[in-house]
């Protein structure tokens, strides 16, 4: 009796080991699958990130590539010792010796805050609306909402050019109503950065801001109003306090790339605007001075982690309130 | 009519002609694109009144509701509040809070901040409203959860949250909306009887839904038996149970036998009723004349199980053989099956430990009751 209690015990233990057999290769398996998007990460992330950084620490020249020390292979770790302690922090002395450069900085993310907030202001009301527009109806906004990613975000950006201009097509209307006599000035003014950035993101805030808000229950509005709110009252108090994840994943969404944005500063700004895409690009390539343009890009990236990681803290706890 | 059930209560303004109703539906309907929810449907409830609704699912329960409360606008007919008619009052401004089925706890707020958010809008003090907070906690039995969010609460928890939200601003009329269906039995209990106390020391009107029949027969003054967006009875308890005015509702409520049947003869309220196998005679027939198809309801408990036959087989009694017993402790229920097949379902109260003769399977059995233990149903 004894005896087959003992085996009885036993045997589901060699059991076990049979199925760790198997553990072994489901963990694995389980662990290559996770490596495949760090795998990415490495490669195209981190790799040029650290490829950037190392230009930074260089110095220009007059070659090609334009900096040394240049790494190869024939030179043998004795070699790339000496080149590594080539290396200064020179360029990152000289961006604080220029206010050109800490100006910039300060334009870009003021241009960049401004500009969220004003897509803020415009997404808001559409978002609130796709949310409450029938059910049927809701693709079709949402698919108005992504449309615009269907044409070159270059040409979209010139299209305003022709919109904006002295003699384009705003001017036009707003003379021939009559509700000015002289053409606006928008075009190479902040203003029109502002329309740039706030038309060109506006889906990057819609789109989080749809999901908050189409998850939202409809019956905590009408508990809100049993409770006697007005219902702007319950939407100040239950809609937009719930859609907060979304209010922060849309706003970080556009003021992440908007601060180092380039091509809206560049085309609709004019030459006197002062954003740190503009100063990166004619560093890069109007001065051909690769170790100092690089060295603006990691400040950037500095600059723009505290966000990012704002960003994953807060996309973490909404996941873990909405559970 | 004599009274029913054992239960006297004085409080009856819906028997006094002179007594106002205090919420009325008056013909209101509600049409959902071509599904009716609620139809043709007219009810009184009188200021302080317990007022339970009770239906299958979907029936329209919740759809009544929200009408009360402002979040749906019937359409046809009017609802009065103490004479007001309510059309285009917002549900803000109506003197009316309701419990959501759903329970619509709002997920940002911790359990006192949902319970609080009512009190706050009304502008109460802020002593008062933490004094009325912690009062509602007790209530549900919630105070070691004050700090909780809701999606930190088990089902009943948020059930509770609920309703201590709901009940925490007093109001006139309150409507609950299945207020303790997540609840296990003992809790259940303990919260009706504190509902009941609450609703009395205040002098609320309460109207509640649920699909508990015992939950209705204990804490309300009247219930309301709906099908299908009308309503088929509105009745107290003891009155629901023992006079129902229709198969369906005698059905609904508790378990009942049906037998089918003609009406032989008639004298006065008394008639014979001829069916198939037993002859049933009553004193309590209903007005169907002679030749009338009817229906005889009698409750389980009022059929008496017997292993010897009756001295005479008059009318009101039956043989057949037992088909099934359970016990359940208090009673046991005891399936007797006719000659012609049909099983007639009995409960006998277990008065005695121990019974001389216990019946079991398939012994002969005798079956009858007494003139005045069923109804006579014409629909
Ligand atoms: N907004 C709506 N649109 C369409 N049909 C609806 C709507 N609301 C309710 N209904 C329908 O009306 C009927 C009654 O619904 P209601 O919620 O009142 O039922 P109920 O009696 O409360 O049921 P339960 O006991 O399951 O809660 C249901 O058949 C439901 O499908
Ligand atoms: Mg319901």
């Amino acid at each position: 009796m004894a005896v087959e209690a003992a085996e009885a015990k036993i045997a589901p233990v060699s059991g076990t080991g049979k199925v760790d057999g198997g553990g072994f290769i489901q963990a694995v398996t389980s662990r290559l699958v996770i490596a495949v998007p760090y795998f990415w990460l490495l490669l195209f992330f981190l790799v040029p990130f650290f490829i950037v950084v190392k230009i930074s620490l260089s110095q220009t020249a007059i070659a090609i590539p334009p900096y040394t020390p240049v790494f190869t292979a024939s030179d043998g770790p004795s070699g790339w010792w000496a080149n590594v302690r080539e290396f200064s922090f020179d360029n990152y002395l000289w961006l604080t010796q220029d206010a050109l450069y800490f100006n910039a900085y300060v334009t870009s993310v003021i241009i960049a805050a401004i500009s969220t907030v004003l897509t803020l202001l415009v997404g808001y009301p559409i978002a609130y609306g796709m949310a409450r527009a029938p059910q049927s109806l809701r693709p079709v906004l949402l698919m108005l909402v992504i449309l615009p990613f269907w044409t070159s975000f270059l040409i979209r950006v010139y299209a305003w050019i022709g919109i904006l201009k002295p003699e384009g097509l705003l001017n036009q209307l707003l003379l021939s109503i009559g509700l000015f006599s002289q053409p606006l000035v928008i075009l190479n003014t902040y203003t029109a950065i502002f329309i740039g950035i706030v038309y060109s993101y506006l889906p990057f805030m819609v789109l989080p801001l749809y999901a908050s808000l189409e998850k939202m229950d409809n019956s905590l509005i009408e508990a809100a109003q049993d409770l006697g709110c007005t219902p702007t009252a319950a939407f100040w108090k239950i809609t937009f306090p719930l859609s907060l994840p979304g209010v922060v994943a849309g706003a970080l969404l556009v003021f992440i790339p908007a601060v180092g944005e380039f091509v809206i500063p560049d085309l609709l700004g004019g030459s006197q605007t002062l954003m740190i895409g503009r100063t990166l690009w004619s560093e890069f390539f109007a001065n051909r001075d690769w170790p100092v343009s690089s060295a603006v890009a990691v400040i950037l990236l500095i600059i723009l982690v505290a966000p990012i990681m704002y960003f994953q803290r807060a996309q973490a706890q909404a996941q873990e309130a909405g559970r | 009519m004599k009274p029913l059930g054992s239960i006297r209560r004085s409080f009856a303004p819906w028997a006094d002609p002179a007594a106002k109703p205090y919420i009325v539906f008056e013909n209101v309907s509600k049409v959902f694109g071509d599904f009716t929810a609620v139809d043709d449907l007219s009810l009184s409830i009188y200021e302080r009144e317990f007022f339970a609704l009770l239906g299958a699912s979907g029936c329209g329960k919740s759809t009544l509701l929200r009408m009360l409360a402002g979040f749906e606008t019937p359409t046809r007919g009017r609802i009065l509040l103490d004479g007001q008619d309510l059309v285009g009052i917002p549900p803000y401004r109506r003197p009316v809070n309701m419990m959501f089925q759903s329970y619509a706890l709002f997920p940002h707020m911790s359990v006192e901040d949902n319970i609080a958010f009512g009190l706050k809008q009304e502008g109460m003090p802020k002593a008062e409203i933490a004094k009325r907070v912690t009062e509602m906690l007790r209530l549900v039995k919630l105070e070691a959860f004050a700090k909780r969010k809701p999606h930190q609460l088990s089902g009943g928890q948020r059930q509770r949250v609920a309703l201590a939200r709901s009940v925490a601003k007093r109001p006139k009329v309150l409507l609950l909306d299945e207020p303790l269906g997540a609840l296990d039995k003992k809790l259940r209990e303990e919260t009706q009887f504190e509902l009941m106390d609450l609703q009395q020391d205040l002098g609320l009107t309460f109207m509640v839904v649920t699909h508990d029949q015992e939950e209705a027969m204990t804490m309300s003054d009247r219930i309301a038996i709906m099908d299908k967006g009308k309503v088929c009875q509105v009745a107290t308890p003891a009155e629901i149970y023992e006079a129902p005015n229709s198969r369906f509702v005698a059905d609904f409520v508790g378990s009942v036998n049906l037998f089918e049947g003609t009406v032989a003869r008639r004298e006065g309220s008394a008639a014979v009723i001829e069916g198939e196998g037993i002859t049933i005679d009553t004193d309590n027939g209903s007005d169907a004349p002679a030749g009338a198809k009817v229906w005889y309801a009698v409750r389980p408990e009022k059929i008496k199980v017997s292993a010897r036959a009756p001295e005479v087989m008059g009318p009101n009694t039956a043989e057949g053989e037992v088909w099934d017993i359970a016990y359940l402790g208090d009673m046991t229920l005891i399936h007797v099956r006719l000659p012609d097949g049909r099983v007639v379902r009995t409960s006998q109260l277990n008065r005695q430990r121990v019974v001389e003769e216990p019946l079991t399977w398939n012994d002969r059995a005798w079956i009858s009751f007494a003139r005045d233990s069923g109804v006579v149903l014409t629909r």
